[in-house]
């Protein structure tokens, strides 16, 4: 059987059939490692042997009968903001280029809980700032469609290892488009749950408003797999069901006294994440808008043509598809860099060289080793952007700059939720062009930045999204389609995503995902 | 609306974000955080009079647990990582200047 050809849901049920085995699936994924690795850079740390040895591991439980999940032995990989107990977590940073956690996050734990098995960390923009994967102190990663191209980011490692076949799914994070856009630039699958559905316990805070964990994957269904485990609340999670907030309200009802395993207090606790169950390809009477301001200036044709394409097949089959204003598109971006450059600063001021990581070693004075460990120990995006978030905070500047992007962003999510109550899901691209030529875009800060225009409003709002592969430009690089749900409302974008897939292959008789 | 960035006001912010910075990474600091600002400006041109900020997308509330004692000793685990330990302490330079 050719494993590296399954996706990570068709391998688990290959694993519980007994026609591969973990250890099996965990050997063709370090040869295909050992392949592409040198060229690609998917990965900052690999532990083979420790791989390895939790690959047989599993197999015996998964034989005795203890792990029967549909992920039980399949090889995943992780983004390196994710604490992992005992394995090296850097962020990408030379600030935390020895730093050996001493947990692991509880998002991890739980797909570790159901027998998925780590292969590594991979790359990715230092502190998830970027959009490209090139602001890593350990070197770019290259697209695996063209290695001339970045893979996009800041989940750029992930989105290129499941491109390569150097997994068979990752998790990433995503503040303002950071899982989408990659997923959207290697051509594989990449989804941002509702904000709070997955904990961030163990995850390296960026903004912490915006901040949440989610799958990539080869398909809608692997990613839908993964987030039903992700969202969890852990093995005593079936003590919290009378403290379970209260989805059907606004925001949900306050969660009474102690919730078992919180470590993450905007964590929501949703039983609602049957995530599979939507897995249904029918998109008759389904409410679609498309945001015309979503297809103006900036938008490179292929991939606004590939879109719109995405959005007629959907029509064909029963959607009703139409256009809307959605207004404001062009205040996300300022928004955005404001809130998020001010939480970085705040979050990053725990690296100070005394509890963890790098220290400058020859300062002899506290104050002057705080200031040089952070000069050394942090790239340049990241001293933009913790400079910028502390001028925004300062005093004098905190209410023309800060409170201001936090009335827009209130706005913002004023216009989605108009939005939502006429539409289902929301229908756009992920992102104005295909994946940029490697170095293209750290000359000019500002030019990366507006490459996010059509993600982050979704960071700003907590709303689901999801980046699907829609084509390819004329150099075949991948194009994404992007939709977006309500708040909570995960199963309508994951039935429209996986009925757009379905029909989509129909369509071209492959499989999909667009191999790589 | 162009914003320039006085010497004054760099001085300042490396203060607050405790970064020491070289005269050319002053020079460029000051270049992109007045270009950034220049665009962060856009949003004046929004009127926000009446709107609530909204720091979460969702209400957060302040989450309690009993203060129990555990006995747990996490000490060790604390320390691992520490670039400098003296016995069961973090070691730290010279907090008193000369």
């Amino acid at each position: 059987m050719e494993l590296l050809s399954l996706s990570a849901v068709e391998l688990g049920a290959a694993i519980r059939e007994g026609k591969a085995t973990a250890p099996e699936a965990m050997e063709a994924v370090l040869g295909r490692i050992e392949e592409r690795e040198e060229a690609l850079r998917c990965y900052i740390t690999i532990d083979k042997e420790k791989a390895l040895e939790r690959a047989v591991e599993v197999q015996r439980r998964i034989e005795a009968g203890e792990l029967t999940g549909p992920l039980a032995g399949v090889p995943m990989a992780v983004k390196d903001n994710l604490c992992t107990a005992g394995m090296r977590t850097t962020c990408a940073s030379r600030m935390l280029g020895n730093f050996v956690p001493t947990y692991t996050a509880e998002a991890l734990r739980n797909l570790e809980r159901a027998g998925a098995v780590i292969i590594g960390k991979t790359n990715m923009d230092e502190f998830a700032m970027g959009s490209t994967t090139e602001t890593s102190a350990y070197g770019a990663t290259r697209n695996p469609r063209n290695t001339e191209h970045v893979p996009g980011g800041s989940s750029g490692g992930s989105a290129a290892a499941v491109a390569a076949g150097e997994c068979f799914f990752a998790l990433g994070s995503d503040t303002g488009g950071s899982i989408r856009q990659p997923a959207s630039h290697c051509g594989v699958t990449g989804m941002k749950p509702t904000y709070g559905t997955v904990s961030r316990f163990g995850l390296v805070a960026y903004g912490s408003s915006l901040d949440q964990i989610g799958p990539l994957g080869r398909t809608v269904e692997d990613c839908a797999a993964a987030l039903e485990i992700l969202a969890g609340a852990g093995p005593r999670a079936g003590q919290g069901e009378a403290a379970s907030r209260d989805m059907s309200g606004e925001g949900g009802g306050s969660p009474q006294g102690t919730l078992p395993g919180r470590k993450d207090s905007t964590y929501l606790y949703r039983k609602d994440t049957d995530f599979t169950s939507a897995l249904k390809k029918d998109v008759a009477g389904m409410r679609i808008g498309i945001p015309r301001d979503y297809f103006g200036r900036g938008l490179a044709e292929e991939v606004r043509d590939s879109v719109r394409a995405a959005a007629e097949l959907l029509g064909r089959k029963g959607a009703l598809v139409e256009e809307f204003d959605l207004s404001l598109v062009e205040y996300a971006i300022p928004a955005y860099y404001t809130i998020a450059a001010a939480e970085a600063s705040s979050n990053l001021e725990r690296f100070d060289g005394i509890k963890y990581g790098y220290r400058a070693d020859d300062a002899q004075e506290l104050h002057r080793m705080y200031k040089e460990t952070r000069s050394e120990g942090f790239g340049p995006e990241v001293k933009r952007r913790i400079m910028l978030g502390s001028f925004v905070l300062s005093s004098g500047y905190y209410d023309a700059y800060y409170l201001k992007a936090l009335r827009v962003k209130a706005m913002i999510r004023e216009a989605f939720a108009r939005a939502f109550a006429r539409y289902d899901c929301i229908l756009g691209p992920v992102a104005p062009t295909t994946a940029p030529r490697l170095g293209e875009s750290l000359s000019d800060p500002l030019k990366m930045y507006l490459g996010d225009i059509y993600t982050i409003s979704v960071n700003l709002a907590g709303l689901p999204a999801i980046s699907v592969p829609c084509g390819e430009d004329g150099n075949g690089l991948p194009i994404g389609l992007q939709l977006i749900g309500d708040c909570f409302q995960e199963k309508k974008i994951l039935r429209a995503a996986y009925s757009y897939e379905q029909f989509r292959k129909d369509g071209r008789g492959e499989v999909p995902g667009d191999g790589g | 609306m162009a914003n320039i960035i006085s010497d004054e006001t760099i001085e300042y912010v490396g203060i607050l974000a405790k970064l020491s910075l070289s005269e050319e990474e002053r020079e460029q600091a000051k270049k992109d955080m007045g270009r950034m600002l220049d665009y962060i400006d856009k949003l004046n041109e929004l009127d926000t009079t009446g709107v609530e900020p909204m720091s979460h997308a969702f209400p957060v509330e302040n989450v309690f647990r009993e203060d129990e004692v555990t006995g747990g000793d996490g000490s060790e685990d604390m320390l691992r990582n520490a670039p400098a330990r003296k016995g069961d302490m973090f070691a730290v330079p010279n907090a008193m200047s000369h």
